[in-house]
């Protein structure tokens, strides 16, 4: 079918721009830009990651010389030492770079492009151009973040959720125009989010093949789908927050100040947005895990319209749960307790989703490939990220543990954890992407580092947390009750760095594959999906003819069907019989 | 608590509430159960998800003439594992609305009070002068120490003058923020005299690490001596 494709591919009205610039730079192909955007994310995500080794440093040898640093000019490290303002800026520009500038491009940007169209059978996206300018405006965005590094002042020490009064004037932080930077760069890439998900709404909408009906779509699909509704949604509310901050920082206006304004009112506003951001982040994940264990359980997913609707529940309850990240910020106690119900309530659809994971294992005949091991290793944290916000949802246990090591532990087996989905999405739609396969005994020693030294790290911080342990505090010795945990601290930041190098076999994997890796056919892991049909790496235009949807996309070991898997575009009867 | 620090020099205790420290309020109890309770519920979640979970990747390893099963669901399990979690999740919440109201809904009358203001970075505090009343010009000003008396209901009106900060006592199982142009009320009762660290849990800046007060709960002699120290 492959050598059909390129050769009905050749007469084809979709032609595929020959330049340079077009193809690689400029391109409108939903497929670049989704890789576009992957590197975009991958390239961050070693910015990001350097960020948490420093911090890890300074919280196990509080105040000595980090190896290697001793270039950094003053004052933003003197002599390799990292001072209080820098530490702040570390944490406060890595979470901001993880979230919106990995996660978000990787998960969001870039599968969410690469997938979509291909997916649902359609030849790219709705607005090939919008598409293309949501990239380039994000990357705008990824560079107005990184220059702010580099501003007088340094960067954005306020922390990632920007509490007013203490972002709202520049002497409370001491940064000027890093802050101001760094609310440019978020609102520049809120533009991004909103023409990709625009585009992503009215792609899925309405360029769906015949026969693609909504309840045959993967689960991918699906995940991608009420993502965009999220972020077209909730990132015009933090769109408007930021605006409003830089008026507050520039042309002194009193929005979030207290003389004539609300401080509070940026937290409501910022969570407003910000929970439903945390299901923007993790949504696609369990989207990709979801078509991943199915494929190589070869199995149907289990309760595949409860996974559907237990994200779509997810979704709108995402909306009234922001009141649980403001229990002691002096809102209404009351409304402690009705965030309290509506948070405990959003943790059913996540269990529905874990069980019906398991459920998808049961009965399989599961191959254990590197994508497989990683969205297990994505199940196992999030089972843990999952249980661990029920502490913090009891808003009395919340009282203790709010702004602790625990909440950290949490968020990271959730966020982080989220980069588990992701590799078993590179590693699984690598094929698809660049044609070639990557190599999987590298892939098995990256998954055992990485998941190992992943628990080494956050799990120990749940004990930082139950001791009372803060978040975000330069030197825990400063504290006669945290000196106990200074063994602790050395442990997980060595955890952390052995993290990290059990990157390096990923980095050499995918970049020796990119050029040297063994061929990919169309359908490397024999996968129903419509991707799978179209040739490794796809042509412009995805398919040489619209392709025909039968069924939906977890059909494997049917019963009466030679192989395991049964395509979604192939009709059954002779086509079948014949092994297409 | 120094016994405890001891102890774990030794290396690093694996049961992770043995890390809790010492509670020493009246209501510090109460959250001390429900986050019990909640970690023996999320342990055995945990331990059941992922005993199954290894169960299943072993038996279900891809065998040579086994197939799959082909199933797409089982209502009656699906229901089960929709409802049995969702009612847990509502007992626990139902417990937890009592102890929330009585911590910070429904305060007892205040014994005895004072004003704690965050300000970078340091807290000031304003105890009652031998008048024993607050807000008046005999009031003792002290920076970075609270003196309370034992075994009453202490209020505290905890307000900041510049950015937020956060009023954490770990042994009191006290926390809430304090905002610029806001009065909150914070109460406790403490049934042991001693010295409790007061530590910001607020990111207010870059002095934000290391701003820490003490507070000092003191035996009534104590606390007599105390007002007659720091008299005129």
């Amino acid at each position: 079918m492959s050598e059909a494709a390129a050769s009905a591919h050749a007469d084809h009205g979709h032609h595929e721009p020959a330049g340079f610039w077009s193809h690689y730079v400029f391109s409108t192909d939903h497929k670049m830009i989704g890789r576009q955007f992957l590197f975009l994310g991958l390239f961050m995500l070693i910015i990001g990651g350097t960020l948490a080794m420093l911090i890890r440093w300074q919280l196990a040898w509080p105040e000595t010389e980090v190896p290697g640093m001793g270039w950094v000019p003053e004052p933003t490290m003197y002599e390799g030492i990292i001072p209080p303002n820098t530490y702040n800026m570390l944490f406060t520009m890595h979470a901001t770079i993880m979230i919106f500038f990995v996660v978000m491009p990787v998960m969001v940007g870039g599968f969410g492009n690469f997938l979509i169209p291909i997916m649902i059978g359609a030849k790219d996206m709705a607005f090939p151009l919008l598409n293309m300018l949501s990239f380039w405006v994000g990357a705008v965005a990824g560079v107005i973040m990184v220059a702010s590094f580099f501003v007088v002042g340094g960067a954005a020490a306020g922390g990632w959720t920007s509490y007013t009064p203490l972002t709202g004037d520049a002497v409370f932080t001491g940064v000027n125009w890093g802050i101001n930077l760094w609310v440019l760069s978020l609102f520049v890439l809120a533009f991004s989010s909103l023409m990709g998900s625009i585009n992503y709404i009215t792609t899925v909408i309405n360029m769906r093949a015949p026969g693609m009906t909504y309840f045959r779509m993967p689960l991918s699909i699906w995940s991608l789908f009420i993502t965009a509704i999220l972020l077209l949604l909730a990132l015009p509310v933090l769109t408007a927050a930021l605006g409003m901050l830089f008026f507050d920082r520039v042309f002194a206006t009193n929005f979030f100040l207290p003389a004539g304004g609300m401080p509070l009112l940026w937290q409501h506003l910022f969570w407003f947005f910000g929970h439903p951001e945390v299901y923007i982040l993790v949504l696609p994940a369990m989207g990709v895990t979801s078509d991943i264990l199915s494929v190589f359980s070869r199995k149907p997913i289990f309760g595949y319209r409860a996974m559907a609707y237990s994200m779509i529940a997810i979704a709108f309850l995402s909306w009234i749960v922001w009141g649980h990240h403001m229990f002691l910020s002096g809102m209404n106690p009351l409304l402690g307790t009705a965030f309290m119900l509506t948070t405990m309530v959003i943790a059913v659809p996540s269990a529905i989703k874990t069980f019906n994971w398991l459920g998808t294992l049961w009965g399989g005949s599961i191959r254990f490939t590197v994508p497989l091991l990683f969205a297990i290793g994505f199940v196992s944290n999030f089972v843990i990220g999952g249980l661990s916000g029920i502490f913090m949802a009891s808003t009395p246990v919340d009282i203790f543990i709010h702004d602790t090591y625990f909440i950290v532990a949490h968020f990271h087996y959730v966020v982080a954890g989220i980069i588990f989905a992701m590799f078993a999405a590179i590693y699984f739609w690598f094929p698809k992407m660049f044609g070639r396969m990557m190599n999987s005994t590298w892939g098995i020693v990256h998954f055992i580092g990485t998941y190992i030294f992943f628990n080494l790290t956050f799990f120990p911080m749940h004990f930082l947390g139950v001791g009372g342990h803060m978040r975000r505090i330069y030197n825990p010795m400063q504290y006669e009750y945290l000196e106990q945990f200074g063994d602790m601290n050395v442990f997980i930041t060595i955890s952390a760095f052995l993290l990290a190098i059990s990157q390096i076999p990923f980095i050499v994997n995918f970049v020796w594959s990119l050029f040297a890796g063994e061929k990919a056919s169309e359908n490397p892991w024999e996968a129903n999906t419509l991707e799978w049909s179209a040739p490794s790496p796809p042509p412009h235009g995805n398919f040489a003819t619209t392709p025909q949807v039968y069924r939906g996309p977890y059909e494997y070991s049917v019963p009466g069907v030679e192989e395991d898997w049964l395509p979604q575009d192939r009709p059954l009867g002779a086509a079948a019989a014949t092994g297409h | 608590m120094l016994a405890k620090s001891e102890f774990h020099e030794e290396g690093f205790e694996l049961a992770m509430m043995s890390w809790l420290p010492e509670n020493v309020s009246t209501y510090g109890g109460q959250i001390d159960y429900l986050f019990y309770l909640i970690y023996y519920i999320t342990a055995a979640a945990l331990i059941i998800v992922t005993v199954l979970m290894v169960a299943f990747l072993i038996v279900y390893r891809q065998r040579a003439g086994r197939k799959a099963v082909y199933i797409h669901g089982n209502t009656a399990l699906e229901v089960t594992w929709t409802v049995v979690p969702a009612v847990i999740l509502l007992l626990l919440s139902f417990m937890s609305i009592s102890t929330w109201g009585e911590i910070k809904i429904y305060a007892p009358p205040a014994e005895y009070e004072v004003r704690v203001v965050g300000k970078q970075f340091n807290w000031d505090v304003f105890h009652p002068g031998p008048d024993g009343k607050l807000g008046t010009k005999d009031d003792i000003k002290i920076e970075n120490e609270v003196h309370v008396p034992v075994d009453k209901v202490v209020h505290v009106q905890l307000q900041a003058s510049d950015v937020i900060h956060s009023f954490f006592v770990p042994n009191f199982r006290v926390k809430q923020d304090a905002v610029p142009g806001r009065n909150i009320l914070v109460w406790f009762e403490v049934t042991k005299p001693g010295k409790y660290e007061l530590p910001c849990a607020e990111l207010c800046g870059f002095g934000h690490s290391g701003m820490l007060g003490w507070v000092f709960v003191h035996t009534p002699e104590d606390y007599e001596k105390f007002l007659k120290e720091n008299q005129g």
